[in-house]
């Protein structure tokens, strides 16, 4: 299938799965909605389109679990049923990705600043096996506070990761705050650039941005995409809102939501 | 020992996943496993949490991580990189610590290890290896190569002169027959009591044995006889007492209702004078020496 043909099936597969996180995320009455929006195009691109069979995928933002188990459950990875016991007793998918029982999940993450130490190794492995397998590391923007990111990254331009693929869900919230008023980030671009990464910035509301960038890679710096996002992306009462971290939804608001994605 | 682990890293070299990674220290010493390994030999540079966790994804691709650093460096600095990404996943990553105890003498307290195994016991599928002798290392580090889990490698700074050959590693060895008590010393400073006490009549003396791996799995039954008949039980260790093997000991003498002995517990007690010195001098300030362990048994 061309590009722009797989983008209009991604963008269905983006809005089924919109719906599907919003219904979990309401049935199990938890938070974490907003990082989820932001980042599911992300994770929806590179499970569909972007990463092969025998690469990996490593969620550094961990509290976007529930955007990880739709996207499995679009690839049919996950079943409906799996989905159901999201957040529940005896369940395989936590509030965080599980240590343990899915095979596309390598790593227990939550932590932040775990993941792209993580993803170093995976990559490096692939490099001293001699093949040219990618990983794909998606962090917040917020865990770049953490000094674990800039050490891993000064890591993998030493080592000349070529094969890591970072990609940040810019979506300029974090726990406490905007990004600006808490630790502020940018230029963000001047910044991987300096630790002497090949960066790229994307608008990353829609289905589509990533697979012209990270279609391969073939230097022998890491890559770095740094992805626009919104918080809360498509919900109107959500959007740009730092308490949708939090915040579970009602009746009322699940049924605005599911709407508002349906006429979106 | 640092030596003797470097010669037997060197002996391991050869097993393609073997890769090591140190966290910017080794000179002087592991110069020739960087040489035989090679590319698979990577100074990660001074960043603790990226080489754990650079550790725990190698491992997860099917390699056989090292990582070495001066012991706190590693298992504190980085203890949620040991916790999350190796232990959860149980991955077979081998955590080298350099400077057991008060190793590291008067470099400061920044660079002592007293509460290493304790911390790192409490963490699933933990393994800790607490070598005594150099020659301990022929038999652990290929057994590590294959470890199924993580494991801590806790290596000890300084080697006592013995007064003959130590016997072949087990977990538990006698080291030496006495019929004044039991002294029960963990990993290197096994060897200094031995050293400290073999001079004395086998009535005067202590029995001595020898403990070089946590957690403690069982009593063999030649210790249970020992532990039997020795009205005093002397159990000493280079490590505060919570989270001691001394605990966990006194805890399976009581499930195995041994119980009318007299229990002393010696640990490391920090910095009583607020001074610093050589290891031997903090081992004597927590009463760990081997004058300080005669004393007790009335030698």
């Amino acid at each position: 299938m061309s590009i722009e043909g797989g983008i209009v099936v991604g963008k269905e597969i983006l809005r089924s799965a919109t719906k599907r996180l919003l219904r979990m995320h309401f049935e199990a009455g938890v938070g974490h909605i907003g990082g989820n929006l932001s980042v599911l195009p992300i994770l929806l691109e590179i499970f569909h389109d972007v990463k092969l069979p025998d690469e990996s995928v490593v969620l550094s933002k961990g509290h976007a679990a529930g955007a990880l188990y739709v996207s499995l459950w679009t690839k049919g990875l996950l079943s409906d049923a799996d989905l159901g016991t999201f957040h529940k007793d005896n369940t395989l998918l936590a509030g965080h990705p599980p240590a343990t029982g899915l095979p596309e999940v390598p790593f227990a993450t939550g932590s932040l600043g775990h993941g792209l130490p993580l993803a170093n190794g995976l990559a490096l492995a692939e490099r001293l096996r001699g093949t040219s397998r990618r990983v794909f590391c998606v962090t917040s923007d917020g865990e770049w506070n953490e000094g674990s990111m800039w050490e891993s990254l000064v890591f993998a331009a030493h080592q000349k990761l070529g094969n890591l693929c970072l990609i940040v869900d810019r979506n300029g919230l974090q726990g406490f705050g905007r990004t600006s008023e808490v630790a502020d980030l940018e230029p963000l671009e001047q910044r991987f650039s300096a630790f002497q990464c090949d960066v790229h910035r994307v608008n990353a509301i829609e289905y589509g941005s990533l697979q012209p960038i990270l279609r391969e890679c073939s230097s022998d710096r890491p890559r770095v995409v740094i992805a626009n996002t919104v918080k809360g992306r498509g919900i109107s009462f959500m959007q740009n809102r730092m308490e949708w971290h939090y915040l579970p939804m009602s009746r009322e608001q699940y049924d605005q939501a599911l709407l508002e994605v349906c006429n979106g | 020992m640092r030596r003797a682990f470097c010669d037997g890293m060197v002996a391991l070299c050869d097993d393609p996943d073997l890769v090591f990674l140190t966290g910017d220290l080794g000179f002087n010493a592991l110069e020739p496993v960087r040489d035989r390994l090679a590319g698979r030999f990577i100074n990660a540079g001074v960043a603790e949490q990226n080489m754990v966790g650079c550790g725990a994804g190698l491992a997860r691709a099917g390699f056989r991580p090292w990582l070495y650093s001066i012991a706190p460096f590693l298992y504190a600095r980085a203890f949620e990189q040991i916790r999350n990404d190796v232990c959860l996943h149980n991955l077979p990553v081998v955590l080298v610590g350099n400077g057991g105890g008060y190793g590291y003498g008067v470099m400061g307290a920044t660079h002592h290890a007293l509460e290493d195994y304790g911390v790192l016991l409490s963490l699933q599928d933990m393994r800790v290896l607490i070598p005594a002798f150099d020659s301990d290392l022929s038999v652990i580090l290929p057994g590590l190569l294959r470890s199924a889990g993580p494991a801590y490698l806790r290596l000890g700074m300084q080697a006592p002169n013995l007064p003959e050959e130590p016997p072949w590693y087990q977990v538990w060895r006698k080291l030496l027959s006495g019929k004044n008590g039991l002294l029960i010393s963990v990993g290197p400073l096994a060897g200094f009591h031995w050293q400290g006490l073999a001079e004395l009549s086998e009535v005067d003396r202590p029995t001595i044995w020898c403990l070089a791996e946590l957690p403690i799995r069982e009593l063999p039954d030649v210790l249970l006889q020992d532990i039997r008949r020795s009205g005093l039980i002397v159990f000493a260790e280079e490590h505060v007492a919570c989270g001691s093997a001394g605990r966990e000991f006194s805890q399976l003498l009581l499930q195995q209702k041994v119980g009318d002995v007299n229990f002393v517990h010696l640990t490391a007690k920090g910095y009583p004078s607020g001074r610093y010195g050589s290891q031997g001098f903090h081992r004597t300030q927590s009463g760990l020496d081997e004058a300080s362990v005669r004393t007790l048994f009335g030698a």
